[in-house]
């Protein structure tokens, strides 16, 4: 059943964005920031994590998971070290990605060419 | 030369035409996007990736005996290498002139922006250029995504709730 | 040299395109008028380690044919006018660099192959010179990678956006001895900018339409010809969304366009059937250079065209200025051709 949720979902975050791109006329750039600051605010009402366990990869994959893990970095720290949390922990759960993405990127670019 | 009048009204000579005439006159001609048919890829592309990542995420659970907290991160990092492999072999951006937001919108088109801009500029060099140049298109994800849970995480210590929620 | 009302130059001693040519990129060698290019490089690399350097190969390939069509050495070339799409036009820079000649650098975007043209005339009809040579050059991957987004980047283009043409158009221009047999120079109206509001970088066509009509406009009235008067108007990149709005606007003003056969490069150079990635048409300031000096002056040469009129239209932003919520001003300049021989 997580499949399902997972394609429904994910599908939909997608359409959303396509929406932006092509109705609101937003670049690429302009709507994955919007996507991102909504996931942060969906976060921030609580409505992101039961969203996670439900449809899973549906809601981790697309780019306003990036906004939920900064936010639920930020507010894990905040609970634990209070106010200095808020800066301390903001990358703590994206680190991965964002690790992941320069060091495979970085390895791309010594080894490969653009193709055009 | 008397100016013949049109199908969108505008009866203006070149001369004097404003930019809201020339707007209206032209509209007609400019081909519209086929938005419904990008939303159903978007939806299917989109989806699609979604479902990778779910089969990617309950293989590391399985395997590794992790949990679906656990397995989040090296999910996201194999997506974020499969996409880099697929923008080095020149296919990432033929998919997405017919996927749009369904490849854009999943880790997998951040990955894509950076490893793209990475390839891109290679030519000026490992420091100025792959360095320098590599969040040019991913950049404002990160800054605004950090302001947001900035602001966000600053109002839950204003408003006392201290993080849970 | 004379001037003709406020913007067309009348070249009294008909200089004349003595040699020309045309080199294009692999997949302007699967469009239509691959037997009219005179080389067609096999990869967008060209054997360089970066875009920028295929683009200086390029325009360096098509400089050097065009002397060698011409039959003119080297060392008897005065000038070179030349121009393209790059910041601080650096590919023509290291062209000139190569020749060793007097440089005149101009930027007119997509409209460079005409205003190029057009000065290199002005210099040989006025006496300043006896062979200038005229060149533009553009790649798509540096285009892309400067205007748009890195070339593996996943964006999707719209209906509207235009494909970047690989190639370098050159000709030399000599004056009018009396032995040469054409093409010859015969006018040149030059346009001023066209800035009708609109913002859209991927909608060129409809930007640069307005500049178009407006120049063909002034050359009609300037010289007093009409349409009938040539077998052939091109302008330079409309492409599909530009050329009808262009038409329109022309028959808004009375301009009886239908005398003629009226098209566009950038609708030539590409089948859009086939090459469906090119979307909407050819841009670029090759476009407009390689169909003129590939297709259309070998057409005259057959005799199939003795008087083209080449309407070539350049979208003069920057990639800032659209970033700062900027219009898009436009610019076209035309260049009227008459073969020699029998048919002039």
């Amino acid at each position: 059943m997580i499949y399902l949720w997972a394609f429904l979902i994910g599908g939909a975050i997608c359409v959303v964005g396509q929406v932006l791109m092509d109705i609101v006329k937003l670049t690429p750039a302009h709507t994955m920031s919007t996507l991102v600051v909504a996931g942060a605010i969906a976060d921030a009402f609580g409505i992101y994590d039961p969203l996670v366990k439900f449809a899973g990869a549906g809601a981790s994959v697309p780019i306003t998971s990036f906004g939920y893990s900064l936010v639920h970095g930020a507010l894990t720290e905040l609970e634990r070290d209070g106010w200095i949390g808020v800066v301390t922990g903001i990358f703590d759960i994206t680190s991965a990605g964002i690790s992941s993405a320069i060091v495979f990127s970085f390895l791309a670019a010594l080894l490969v060419r653009p193709k055009g | 030369m008397p100016a013949k009048s049109n199908q969108s009204g505008i009866n203006k000579r070149l001369d004097d035409m404003t930019s809201e005439e020339y707007k209206k006159l032209s509209k007609p001609y400019v081909p519209g996007r086929p938005v419904f048919k990008n939303c159903i890829r978007a939806f299917l592309i989109g989806g699609l990736i979604c479902v990778i990542g779910q089969g990617i995420q309950s293989g590391f659970m399985s395997v590794f005996g992790m949990n679906s907290k656990e397995a989040a991160s090296p999910t996201v990092a194999l997506l974020i290498l499969i996409s880099v492999i697929l923008t080095s072999l020149g296919v990432y951006d033929k998919i997405a002139q017919w996927a749009g937001a369904g490849s854009a919108v999943p880790v997998t088109g951040f990955a894509n922006s950076m490893c793209s801009a990475a390839l891109e500029h290679r030519s000026e060099g490992l420091v100025l250029g792959v360095g320098g140049n590599m969040f040019k298109l991913a950049g404002s994800v990160i800054v605004f995504g950090t302001v947001a849970a900035f602001l966000v995480g600053i109002v839950y210590a204003l408003l006392g709730l201290g993080g849970s929620h | 040299m004379k001037k003709l009302g406020s913007q067309t130059w009348q070249f009294t001693t008909r200089p004349v395109i003595l040699g020309s040519s045309a080199v294009v990129g692999p997949e302007e060698g699967e469009g239509p008028l691959a037997s009219d290019f005179d080389f067609i490089f096999d990869s967008l690399e060209m054997g360089e380690k970066t875009w920028e350097k295929a683009e200086r190969a390029l325009f360096m390939k098509a400089s050097v044919m065009a002397l060698e069509n011409a039959g003119l050495d080297e060392e008897k070339l005065e000038y070179f006018v030349g121009g393209d799409l790059m910041n601080q036009i650096i590919s023509s820079s290291f062209a000139a660099r190569k020749l060793g000649v007097p440089y005149l650098g101009v930027f007119g975007a997509c409209s460079t192959s005409m205003e190029s043209l057009a000065i290199a005339a002005m210099i040989v009809d006025s006496g300043g010179g006896k062979y200038a040579l005229a060149g533009t050059a553009s790649h798509n991957c540096t285009v892309e990678k400067q205007f748009r987004y890195p070339t593996e980047y996943g964006s999707q283009k719209p209906p509207t956006s235009q494909y970047t043409v690989t190639g370098s158009g050159c000709a030399v221009v000599g004056q009018n001895d009396g032995t040469a047999k054409g093409p010859y120079i015969v006018f040149a109206t030059l346009g001023k900018i066209m800035d009708l509001g609109l913002k859209d970088p991927l909608n060129m066509g409809a930007a640069m339409a307005p500049a178009a009509a407006d120049t063909i406009l002034s050359h009609f009235r300037d010289t007093g010809l009409s349409p009938g008067h040539y077998d052939l108007i091109v302008t330079g990149d409309l492409a599909t969304v530009g050329l009808p709005i262009a038409k329109k606007l022309l028959a808004d003003e009375g301009i009886p366009m239908e005398e003629t056969t009226f098209n566009d490069c950038g609708l030539l150079i590409y089948d859009l059937d086939k090459q469906k990635y090119t979307i909407a048409g050819g841009s670029g300031c090759g476009c407009s250079a390689v169909v003129t000096y590939g297709h259309i002056l070998k057409r005259m040469k057959k005799g199939e065209l003795k008087r083209v009129l080449i309407v070539a239209t350049g979208a003069l932003l920057s990639p800032l200025s659209y970033q700062q919520g900027e219009s898009i001003p436009c610019v076209a300049h035309a260049i009227a051709l008459e073969s020699g021989g029998e048919g002039a």
